[in-house]
Parts: C-alpha cells; structure tokens; sequence
C-alpha cells in the first residue's frame, strides 16, 4: 500500500514538473539582458520595452483580441443553440448527422480544417464575388465553427448533468417550450456559456494554422506573427509576450476556480 | 392550433440554424475538398481548373491520387505520422494514468487544485508552449547543460529538430487531453468497492486488473482518440521541434499548399487523411454521444 502511494506521488511529481518546468524557465529567461538563451547576464526588461514598442506585434494583437472577441460571441449562441437542440428536442430528422458533425471539429487536425474552408471561401468567391476578400471575417467564420463544438460540449454537460425539476414543474404549469427555455433553462445554464465563451475567446486567439489558410495577404493575427519569429529560432521578446499571456490566463484561470471553489463550498455548508 | 405555431418555428430556430451552419461551413467544405483533389492544377486564379466548364463538361482525374501512391515522400508521411501518434498517445497514457489515479484519489481541496493546474496549461497558448522547448532543448539551453553539469554528457546533444523532440512536444501539449477523461472515469470509481475487491481477498495488482482498468477503460478510448487523431495532422509541433526527416502529414500537407502550392494534390492528401481517421472519428462521436447519454 505504502509503495504504491510513494509511486503515485511520484508521477505526479514528474508530471507537474514536465508540465510546468518549460513554461517557468522560458517565463524566467524573458527577465534575461542577453540575447541568448545559455548565459545569464542580468535582470533586465528590455524585452518587455522592445515588445511594447514592436507595432507589428501590438496590431496583430488587437486584431486577434477583435477576431476572438467577435468569434466567441457567435460561438457561444451557435453552440448553446446546438445544446438544446441535442439535449432537449428529443427526435428529430438528422439528429445523427447534425451529432456527428457536432462533435468531429473537436478532434479535426487544424490543417484539414483550414485547407478545406479555405477551399469553400475561394469557391464562394468565384460563383457569389463573396466573400470579397479573406481576413478578419474569413477567420472570424472559421474560428465558430471550431469553437462552436467547443461550447456545446460544456453547454450540453451542463444540461443534462443538471436537476430537471423546475424545467418540469414549469412544464407542468402550463409553461410552453420557448417560454420555459428562456425564463428557467437559460439563466441556469449561463455560468456554462460563460465558460463557453471563455474557451471559444482562447482557442480563437490561439489559432495559428486554420487562421494561416483562411487569411489574407493583409491580415495577420498574433499566433501568425509569433510563428513566423520563432520559425528561425529563439526570439527574446517573445519569450516576454508569452510571459505577460501566460501570467494573465493563469491568473484568470485561477481566480475563476477559487470562485467556483468558494460558491461550491458554500453550497455544500448550506450558508448563504 | 394557433398557440402550436410559434412552438414549431421554436424548435425549428434552435435546431436549424447551428445545423445549417454546419452544413454550411463543415460539410460543404469538405465535399468541395474532395472535388478539388480530381481537378488538374492549372496556373490561374484560383490554381486548379473549373468545377463544371461549359465547353468541356465534367472533368475529373485521378492523377492526383496515382501521384500520392507513386512518390515515397507521402507513403513516409503517412506511416510515420501514425506511428509517431501511436506511441506519443501510449506514452501520455503511461504517464497520464498514474496521474489521473492520484488526483482521483487526491482529498478535498488538494484534488480541485491538481485538477486546476492540469487544466491550466490547456488555456495558455498552445503556440508559446510548443516554442518553450525550443529553449529547452537548443544545443545550449537546460536541458543540454543541466545533462552537462551532471557530468552525464561531455558534448552538448543534439535534441532538438530531431524527431524525439517531436515526441516530447506531442506528449506534453496533448497530456491533459488525456488525464481529464481518465480522471471522469476513475473519479467515478467507488472506493467502497475497491475496499470490497480487497476484502475478499483481492491483492492490489489483481484489483487493479479486475476491477480499476476495466471501470475506466472508456476514459482510456476517450483519451487515446483526443490524443491519437490531432497528434496525427499536427502542424506545428513538427515545424518547430522537428528535423527535415520529420515528415509528418500535417507538414508535408501544408508544404504542400503554401509552398509548391499544388492545391488539388493538396485536396488529395487532406482526403486520404480524413479516410484514414474516418474510423477513429466515428468511434469518438459514439462514445461521446454515449457519455452524455449515460448522465442523463
């Protein structure tokens, strides 16, 4: 027994470790005044003025944050929509299919996805002249459909993990389907589209290959101008960026669970 | 009769428009692929010749296709692809699983904070987390003087673009893909009938055996597909961390496309893809869909 709990513990050891050591040591070499990542020469922050100073970087930000900010949205009704339609509507005429296409853009590799959107953009341009041309609007298509299936995953997890009485009782006093839907399901299942919402705004501003494909010459998102710095090799000031976005998720993730932690705890010491 | 209208066109909003969306730009996409990759590339815009030409009528060709069987590069391409997400999705479970059994079993708070910082990574840029082992595993970064501190090596190696970094890079992106469904399944394991297995005499590998693994086999299949079928296509992990023999299909597709910009041969690569993980696809939709019918 004792030996087993010491192998345990040590894998998740190891495991923590592989996880976070990477991300520590680069988060660590962003405060380094050398340009190189061997020898350290002192604390500096030149590479956080660098990044601040780079517009090439602060443009394609904006415009990631724009794209994600506009893709979440839509993906968040398309997805809760989604939800309903599978968890609530019962029967109906190409609930397989819809299923099916529901879940493959969760483990679709990028380069299909965005070869293949790319292709029904080019086309569409041909027969209809829309769209126009390919940028924020193309990616912004591409990044619902992909984060779509993201929230209905949790938005379904949510409903049908979820107490069904009060849907019921709703039901039984005479409540209709849309009625019921928006006055008593959808204030219960808000913190799950919240989350929703969350998930689809990161995996958006994440995106580095779907968005290379369906892009124009003119638009690039930040994950295209990080990849295109760090094709050829370490790049001080990115290891900067990735600590300022690594630092702000991680304590946005971490503020959403102590919340959580606290309302579930709260919940089960039944004080207000 | 009057008070059923508004009803129907309800449930028609809520289940047509997110299905006409994915017709729209999920299924259609792939059908226009799958055209494209009979086409002839021709110097044009867009490069590949016309669907339906008036003065022609249809025109399709398999060349393409007899291309990809005839030039080794995507034959490689392919089977190493397969293999390299084969074992990259055997090491996440072995290192995964133990991982998953000690949060499972972990107490109270400490188990939502294990959890937590499984998660965690999972939010931060998938991008910036593949670049950090770039650091790693340079000629002169940790990990090659931490190995020369240690007096293991004399020469710094060469780790990365090679194709264990790949591996490396595809277990730890992808490792959170598969302890949270080994996690929901051995989380739903009751400890009361661990302790019962062991009551009756069971000893702690027999337990194991007959009563831990088969309870969380879904959470294996689970988490071996969300691991197996993108670490297949993966794009990035071999662009940055792997060599010029890392041939993985993602890459050769993308080359492919933005670089020889063969847009039909392109069309064909991505179609065998999808043939290739059709299976692995179909198995994952059922058993997600079976999940959440399960909790309901």
């Amino acid at each position: 027994m004792r030996q087993r709990r010491t192998f345990i513990f040590s894998c998740l050891c190891f495991g923590y470790a592989f996880l976070y050591i990477p991300i520590l040591t680069m988060i660590a070499w962003s405060f380094n005044d050398s340009r190189l990542m061997s020898v350290w020469t002192g604390f500096s922050l030149r590479w956080y003025q660098a990044l601040w100073q780079n517009e090439q970087i602060i443009d394609a930000a904006l415009l990631s944050l724009r794209i994600a900010f506009v893709s979440a949205t839509f993906a968040t009704l398309l997805g809760t929509l989604a939800a309903l339609a599978m968890s609530r509507l019962g029967r109906f005429r190409g609930r397989t299919a819809f299923s099916g296409m529901l879940a493959a853009p969760l483990v679709m590799p990028e380069v299909i996805t965005g070869l293949s959107l790319l292709m029904l953009f080019v086309s569409l341009q041909g027969l209809l002249g829309w769209p126009a041309k390919r940028g924020a609007d193309t990616i912004a298509i591409a990044h619902i459909t992909f984060a779509m299936a993201y929230v209905a995953v949790v938005v379904q997890a949510r409903l049908t993990a979820m107490d069904r009485s009060l849907e019921e009782a709703a039901m039984d006093l005479g409540g209709r389907p849309m009625g019921v839907t928006l006055d008593i399901t959808l204030p219960l299942i808000a913190p799950a589209m919240l989350s929703g919402w969350l998930l689809a705004f990161t995996l958006s501003l994440d995106d580095l290959v779907i968005a290379s494909f369906v892009s124009g010459p003119e638009s690039s998102t930040l994950p295209m101008v990080i990849y295109s710095k760090v094709k050829l090799g370490i790049a001080p000031d990115v290891n900067a960026l990735a600590a300022v976005i690594v630092s702000i998720v991680g304590l946005g993730v971490l503020a959403a669970g102590w919340l959580m932690l606290r309302t579930a705890r709260r919940h089960t010491t039944g004080a207000p | 009769m009057n008070a059923a209208r508004p009803e129907r066109l309800w449930r028609r909003t809520v289940i047509g428009i997110p299905y006409f969306w994915l017709l729209a730009f999920f299924l259609a996409p792939f059908a226009i692929v799958l055209r494209i990759s009979f086409s002839d590339p021709i110097i044009a815009q867009p490069p590949f010749t016309p669907f339906c030409d008036p003065a022609q009528g249809l025109y399709l060709t398999a060349d393409n296709y007899r291309f990809l069987t005839e030039d080794d590069l995507y034959w490689v391409s392919y089977l190493k692809s397969i293999r390299i997400a084969a074992v990259s999705t055997l090491l996440c479970l072995l290192i995964g699983y133990p991982m998953a059994y000690g949060i499972a079993r972990a107490r109270g708070a400490w188990r939502n904070i294990l959890l937590l910082l499984v998660i965690l990574p999972f939010w931060t840029s998938f991008l910036l987390r593949v670049y950090a082992w770039m650091g790693m595993l340079s000629g002169h970064g940790v990990l090659n003087q931490a190995l020369l501190g240690m007096g293991l090596i004399e020469q710094p190696l060469k780790i990365l673009y090679t194709d264990f970094a790949v591996y490396l890079g595809i277990v730890y992106s992808y490792l959170p893909f598969m302890i949270l469904p080994l996690y929901a399944t051995l989380e739903r394991l009751d400890g009361d009938l661990l302790d019962a297995a062991a009551d009756l005499g069971g000893r702690p590998r027999q337990v194991f055996f007959d009563v831990t693994l088969p309870v969380s086999l879904p959470g294996v299949v689970a988490g071996g597909l969300l691991v197996f079928i993108p670490a297949l296509g993966e794009f990035v992990i071999p662009a940055l961390l792997g060599g010029l023999d890392t041939m993985m299909i993602g890459k050769t597709l993308y080359d492919e496309f933005f670089i020889n910009r063969d847009w039909p041969l392109a069309s064909a690569v991505a179609t065998v893809l999808v043939l290739i993980l059709l299976v692995p696809i179909m198995l994952f939709q059922r058993i997600s869909q079976a999940d959440a019918g399960a909790r309901r």
